[in-house]
Formats: structure tokens, C-alpha cells, sequence
């Protein structure tokens, strides 16, 4: 449980900006809340979770997760929404219509870019959507911002009839430092009343709101000029003046402590008045900005033409001090100071590999080898990785829910050489439910050549294990209806002979099943059915061994592709036809290993066996 | 407070503990009242991937982040790891290295190569290196969980808080939840300060002799 949860008003505590946020939303007196995981902002809605007097959902996706707390908010709770960047990509449609209608109880949607790219497919700045939408954004630089500006955030949305967007990165979610909190306040749910002209956005009602949309835009600007969110802070060293928001103002801070820098907390609109001021200030006015060019291109289109931006600084990734400060030294024409005193050794990569008996890896094992004769086109999830060794044996990954369209227009675009190939498109239960049902139904109803394997885990694995509506648990681990996947498929037109549901432990099935469905025309689905290996659901059972004398290093086992397993010694063997055959003679760490018998049943010679009577413990 | 800001810098793999050191580490900074920050990119490393956090306090931190070439402390929990991250040392700061060696299945299949020595090459480059075997001292005390509570103790003496701040930060934590195990946990404690001494003196002694 989040320290946080428990903390008495006034206590001080080491929150990630995520818990933070969980708490001030909750101190806001938040009513409603919802999410679809996503790396950097998951914690936010598993710590909210556990506060009282509170409803909190895991959504189905984003664009549901929006709608629901849009909902709350019509009804007058207090209504929160969280996201990861691509997230709101999903959930646009709503946002960019409730950004016409506006709010009855706060409506603050929390969106946290993936800046440097630990976990995504794409490093976009959500700082985009509070123009686009002509909505406030707020933008804290560490955990205690974090905290007070969610709080904040439900004021503002309520006194300017307008969702606000709380943008973070992840140097804010997955931070740790220094937080005091504060109390609830009470803020009770007024109830929804109908009103057509507010809440049916037909064009006539809604062409009637857009000059208020316009119009509170330019009142909150006028309110950024004076928020106290926004600082601007002297400095004795004037020749370099810096703007700057987010995370990116602390390494400014750090890097150049004497500089004179225009803090911006409320981000968008952006204050104008306030960069002018700095800019009377100093030689040179430098955005420091993660990632893209936006206040600098607002600046500029104000009129100042002058400043410095992305031509010194990079467009990408974070604008930590090592980027900070030689791209200002040589700016100033000043010697850059020496960094590392020590080399960088670079020893060798140590990917991300899948876990030992991850049921992932038998369907991976049976595609690796046909690997010629079909196309696979993946999805968002753990089984990304079966990109990688030893398996390359995915084509694709764009974004969520996309393996199906895409395998879709594969099967549509054929050329001489690839008309002969099958089409599969995989994707796991939670993506599925995310946004895969679609594209399913698009290949159903457009009659394609797709075999769709949905690898069916029970959870959303690459978050760290949330529910969602297939596990058949909801957000607090408490009982809910779970999707049976079959019946699913089955009701979006999949003909039932063609939904097989396997155990992919067993390889000689999964091999022979994935066979005959791709060579068979027409839609067909299958389901593997086995929990991860770190969920609720995974029971461990008796490891195994290699033995020796019969391991003869044909490295089938290698090619499972278990992290268990390894080398322990490689021999070149002359053929009688003049050629070498590379042998590798492998071990099993029976600590890692939990008995899913993937290996045995890759292994010929029958070399593995249960580890007992020998001990466990090494 | 002066103005100094301790940077630590603890590197391992996924699901070695990491996290949890350097969330202890920052817990006794806020304690004795700095201020801190610590910060650790994640994502897929509990898959198996490289795993850092940086932990920094102070009377007022503003990066969440240590500057290459300024860590105070190295604390490795895997020896090539210890390599990897040597370069944000600054100068005269020490590494603190556990000599397990966990081959990842690239190296063990043969697409790269394991360095035979990761702490010579680091002393060939003029690294300070206190390197033992935490996990032969866990095994001694019966839980190889104890490597985290080694390691926090080798780099006690180093640090600008009582050791025994550090310890009772440890300890404290399973007084409530495991009173079994306190005991062995200052046992571990000890035995980490012990090894890292006896790294220092057999070092004065290697350089005295030469």
C-alpha cells in the first residue's frame, strides 16, 4: 500500500509523483476516477485504489476511461481520468468535444509522456492537446508539484467551465521525493440534470459553445500571467535567461544555478507578459521545453523572434545537465567542462528477455519455425518481445490493437512472392480488450485470410500485472464478470470450428494447431490459455535438470527461449560431409525454473528430467 | 546543512533488490531531515534488464538525476554491472561491487562476451573498488535475500549520516513485519561493513607493499 494512503494531514513523506497525484486527487475530494494502465502513469490509479469514499475503475481503454470520468463529471462528482502519452491518442475523440461542453465537477485528465522512451512505442508530447483542445495545462516538476497541482487542477476546471490536462513525464510518475500533504475536502456529487443544450453535442448546440471555448481560452491566459504557478526568478548571471516547465526545470536549476529562469507550472496558455519581462532581463532567452518546440514557437509567434530554443538544444529525449550544459557552454563560446573522469565500459546487453516458463514463449518457439512461410504482425505487450532472440518472429508492432487491421491490409496487398504466405496477427487478452475487438470483426466481416492468436495471460503483464475485464477481477483484486473469450470471438462472427483454445505448454500442439488453422482459408482464432507466471493465477511446479551424459548439444531447448536455460559449453563438431556443426551443451537453473516442461518437450534425446532427488537449493 | 549533495548511484539487475536499497537509502536521508530525491527508470527491467537508481539528498536537490562523473557512491550488486555504470563516478569516489556474476542467455549463447575481470578492468582505469562476494556472506548467514542488506552495509561508512542510521532504517522495517529477522539482518549489516573495511586495509596493504 502507498504510504501515502495512510498519512496524517501535514506528514512528510518519499512519494513517486504517481502516489502524489493519487493523493491530491483524493484530497480534492475526487468522486470518480479511471484508467488504462500504461508505463509511466499505472501506480496513479492502483494508489488511488485504495483511498476511501472514492470510486475507481480499470477502463477497458483510455477512450472509456475518459468517458467515464466525463460522466462523473456531468454528474457533478469531481472526476479524474489517468493516461499514459498514447492513451489520450484513444481517448481523443471525447476529448476533443468535451473540451466544447466543458464540466460540472472538475474534470482533470492526468497524461504522462514516456520522455526518453523507457517503455513506449513513440516519445510524442502531450503538451500538443492543450492547444489543440484549448484547454489549461499544468505541468509539475516534481512530487509535491505533482501533489498540489492535481489538487489545484479540479478548481480550475470548475471555475473555467474546462477538463484540465495535467501533464507529466516520467521523470515526474516514477521519481521519488519529498512530499507534505494535506486534508480532504468535501465535495459532494451534485447529481446529473438534464440540459440538451449543454450535453447533446449536435452541431447546433455545440457551434453554439465554440465562442466560449475561444473566449476562455483567452481568459486563462490572462489568469496564467498572474498564477503563482508560474515564477520568475532572478538570477545574477544574465547573459542566459531560461523558460522552462516540468522536469526540465530542475536540470536547468541544477545546471545553471545563477541563471535567471521563468518557471511555468500553468504551461498553456502560455503568459506571455511574463516572458517578455525576462526577456528585458538578459542577453539571451533560451526554451529549455521536453520534447517539441511549442512554447518556443508560441513565443516566437508573439514576436519574439530572438530566442533559443531547439537550434541548441535536441528535440529528443530529456534535457538532463550533461545535455544542458555543454549545449549552453559552446553557445556562450565558453570550454565545455570535463564530464567522466572514468571510460564507459560497455560490457554487453542484457535485453529484456521473458520469464522463465512464460507461456508466450511456446507460441513464439512454434512460429520461429515456420517462420517462412508467414507474416506475423504484432501487438502491444509482453509478446513484443518475441521480436527478439531467439525467436524473431514478429514483423510488426505499431500501436494498440493494431495487429489485426494491419495483418488485415497484409492479406489485402499481396505481391508474387508474398501471395502464398499466411497471415497471423498476435495480441494478448488485455489488448484484445483494448482496442483489438474491432479490428477482429474488421477481418470477419471483410472476409480475410487471418489467423489471430490471442495469448490469453489473465492480466495486463508489461504494466506489472493489472485486472481487466478477462481476468475476471476488478482494480482491488474484488470479484467481477470475466469475458469469455470464445463466446467473444465466436458472437463477432469467427465460425466456432475455427475458435481453438490451447494449452501452449503443450508444443506439439500449439506447432500442429497454428499449422492447420493458417493453412486453412478464411478467419480462425486461438486462444492459449495459461496464466503468467507472475500472476495470482501461476502455480509453480517441480523443476527440471539436464543430464549430462545425454544432453548431446543440438540446442533445441536454447530456442524456447527460457532465460532458465543456458549454455554452459559450445563445441564445433566436423561433419562427415567436411562442414561443423555448433554444439551447445546446456544447463537449467532449477531455481528459476517452475516445471512448464516447454524444453522437454523441445528436447530429442530426452536429456531433461526432473530435478529431484537433486537439491534445489545451489 | 552545507550546500553538498551525496549522490548514490545503485546499479544491478531486475529483481536484485535495487529499488529497495536505494528506497532505504533515501528513507534515512529524509529522516535526518535533507532533502532528496531518487529516481530510476524501469519499464522492462523486470524482465532481466539493467536495473539503476539514483539516489540523491542534500539541503536542496533539484535534478532527480546524478550528472556522469559525479556519483559519490557505486553501489553494484553484479560485478559487469559495476563496470557498466563506472563512468559516473567522480573523481575519488569509490565502487562498491558484489563479484556474482549473473550471464545473461546472450552471453551464455555466444552473441557477446562476459568481461573475464570487470574489477580489474575498473582498477586498470584508476576506479576505487571495494569488491566481495555478498552472496557467499548471505549464504554463511542462511538467506540470500541478505545480499541488500550487505551491500547497504559496506557502503555505511561512507556515508554522511551514522551508520547506524542506516541500520535502524534496515532493521526498523522488519521489527514490524519480521521480528525473526532482525537479527540476522544486523548480522548482515555487520558483516558488510566488515568486508568492505577488510577490502580497504588488504588495499593499503597491496599498495604499501608495491
Amino acid at each position: 500500500m502507498s504510504a501515502a494512503v495512510k498519512a496524517k494531514p501535514q506528514s512528510r513523506l518519499l512519494l513517486s509523483g504517481n502516489d502524489a497525484i493519487a493523493r491530491g486527487v483524493w484530497e480534492a475530494g475526487a468522486k470518480v476516477a479511471a484508467a488504462y494502465p500504461g508505463t509511466p502513469s499505472t501506480e496513479i490509479l492502483e494508489s488511488l485504489s485504495q483511498y476511501p469514499d472514492l470510486y475507481a475503475e480499470w477502463s477497458v481503454n483510455e477512450k472509456v476511461a475518459l468517458e467515464v470520468a466525463i460522466g462523473g463529471s456531468m454528474s457533478g462528482a469531481r472526476s479524474f481520468c489517468a493516461m499514459k502519452h498514447v492513451g489520450l491518442n484513444v481517448a481523443s475523440d471525447a476529448f476533443m468535444t468535451i473540451t466544447v461542453a466543458g464540466v460540472v465537477g472538475g474534470l482533470v485528465i492526468a497524461v504522462a509522456d514516456d520522455v526518453g522512451m523507457s517503455s513506449s512505442q513513440n516519445e510524442q508530447d502531450s503538451r500538443f492537446w492543450g492547444r489543440f483542445g484549448h484547454v489549461p495545462l499544468l505541468e509539475p516538476a516534481d512530487s509535491q508539484e505533482a501533489y498540489e497541482m492535481a489538487k489545484y487542477a479540479f478548481e480550475l476546471s470548475e471555475a473555467y467551465n474546462t477538463p484540465v490536462i495535467l501533464r507529466l513525464t516520467t521523470r515526474v510518475c516514477h521519481v521519488k521525493a519529498v512530499v507534505q500533504v494535506g486534508e480532504r475536502a468535501a465535495h459532494d456529487i451534485t447529481g446529473f440534470k438534464s440540459d440538451a443544450r449543454r450535453w447533446v453535442m449536435t452541431p447546433a448546440n455545440a457551434k453554439g459553445r465554440l465562442p466560449d471555448q475561444i473566449a476562455r481560452e483567452g481568459k486563462l491566459q490572462a489568469l496564467a500571467e498572474v498564477s503563482p504557478l508560474n515564477v520568475l526568478e532572478p538570477g545574477s548571471d544574465r547573459r542566459v535567461g531560461f523558460v522552462t516547465s516540468g522536469p526540465a526545470y530542475m536540470h536547468v536549476r541544477e545546471s545553471f544555478p545563477d541563471a535567471p529562469v521563468l518557471k511555468l507550472g500553468f504551461s498553456y496558455p502560455v503568459p506571455m507578459a511574463l516572458v517578455e519581462k525576462l526577456a528585458a532581463q538578459v542577453d539571451h532567452l533560451v526554451v529549455a521545453e521536453e520534447t517539441e518546440p511549442l512554447l518556443e514557437h508560441d513565443i516566437k509567434a508573439a514576436g519574439l523572434l530572438t530566442i533559443h530554443g531547439k537550434d541548441l538544444l535536441p528535440r529528443l529525449g530529456e534535457l538532463t545537465p550533461n545535455v544542458l550544459i555543454p549545449a549552453i557552454k559552446t553557445f556562450l563560446g565558453e570550454p565545455i567542462p570535463p564530464t567522466s573522469t572514468y571510460p564507459k565500459f560497455d560490457p554487453f546487453p542484457r535485453p529484456p528477455t521473458m520469464c522463465a516458463a512464460c507461456p508466450h514463449m511456446g507460441v513464439y518457439y512454434s512460429l520461429a519455425r515456420m517462420r517462412k512461410k508467414v507474416q506475423i504482425s504484432g501487438d502491444i505487450g509482453c509478446y513484443t518481445l518475441g521480436a527478439g532472440h531467439p525467436w524473431n518472429a514478429l514483423d510488426t508492432t505499431i500501436s494498440m490493437g493494431a495487429s489485426m487491421g494491419i495483418a488485415l491490409g497484409m492479406d489485402k496487398a499481396r505481391s508474387e512472392e508474398t501471395k502464398d504466405k499466411a497471415v497471423v496477427a498476435v495480441i494478448g487478452d488485455s489488448t484484445f480488450l483494448h482496442m483489438g475487438m474491432q479490428g477482429m470483426l474488421d477481418i470477419v466481416y471483410n472476409r480475410g485470410n487471418v489467423t489471430t492468436l490471442i495469448l490469453d495471460n489473465r492480466t495486463t503483464g508489461m504494466t506489472g500485472g493489472q485486472n481487466h475485464a478477462g481476468t475476471g477481477k476488478g482494480l482491488k483484486g474484488d470479484d467481477a464478470p470475466r469475458v469469455d473469450f470464445v463466446k467473444l470471438v465466436e458472437a463477432l462472427g469467427v465460425a466456432p470450428e475455427r475458435i481453438r483454445k490451447i494449452d501452449p505448454y503443450q508444443l506439439p500442439v500449439v506447432f500442429k494447431t497454428i499449422k492447420q488453422e493458417i493453412e486453412t482459408p478464411g478467419p480462425s482464432v486461438i486462444i492459449t490459455d495459461r496464466p503468467c507466471v507472475l500472476s495470482e493465477f501461476y502455480h509453480k511446479i517441480e523443476p527440471y535438470r539436464v543430464v549430462d551424459e545425454d544432453c548431446t548439444g543440438c540446442g533445441n531447448c536454447i530456442n524456447v527461449g527460457c532465460p532458465a536455460i543456458t549454455v554452459k559449453r559450445s563445441e564445433s563438431k566436423l561433419r562427415p560431409d567436411g562442414k561443423t556443426n555448433e554444439l551447445k551443451f546446456t544447463t537449467i537453473d532449477t531455481a528459476m525454473c517452475t516445471g512448464c516442461h516447454m524444453c522437454v518437450e523441445s528436447c530429442g534425446p530426452k536429456a531433461i528430467v526432473l530435478a529431484k532427488p537433486v537439491a534445489v537449493a545451489e | 546543512m552545507n550546500d553538498v549533495i551525496t549522490n548514490i548511484l545503485v546499479c544491478g539487475t531486475g529483481g536484485q533488490g535495487v529499488m529497495t536499497a536505494a528506497e532505504i537509502l533515501a528513507q534515512t536521508a529524509i529522516t535526518k531531515g535533507f532533502d532528496c530525491k531518487k529516481s530510476e527508470v524501469a519499464g522492462m527491467a523486470q524482465r532481466g534488464g539493467v536495473v539503476t537508481s539514483h539516489v540523491r539528498f542534500g539541503k536542496r536537490v533539484w535534478s532527480p538525476v546524478i550528472t556522469p562523473g559525479t556519483a559519490d557512491i557505486l553501489v553494484a550488486f553484479e560485478v559487469a554491472e559495476g563496470s557498466r555504470w563506472a563512468d559516473m563516478l567522480r573523481p575519488g569516489g569509490i565502487a562498491m561491487v558484489n563479484t556474482i556474476r549473473l550471464v545473461p542467455p546472450v552471453v551464455s549463447m555466444g552473441l557477446f562476451k562476459y568481461p573475464d575481470d570487470p574489477v580489474a578492468q575498473m582498477r586498470a582505469a584508476g576506479v576505487t573498488v571495494y569488491d566481495f562476494d555478498a552472496g557467499a556472506i548471505a549464504r554463511e548467514l542462511g538467506d540470500l535475500k541478505l545480499v541488500n542488506t550487505i551491500m547497504l552495509g559496506a557502503i555505511a561508512d561512507f556515508l554522511p549520516f551514522p551508520a547506524t542510521e542506516l541500520e535502524e532504517q534496515i532493521v526498523g522495517r522488519f521489527r514490524e513485519r519480521k521480528p525473526a529477522m532482525v537479527e540476522v539482518n544486523q548480522k548482515a549489516f555487520e558483516a558488510g561493513r566488515a568486508a568492505a573495511r577488510a577490502r580497504a586495509s588488504a588495499d593499503q596493504q597491496l599498495a604499501a607493499n608495491s
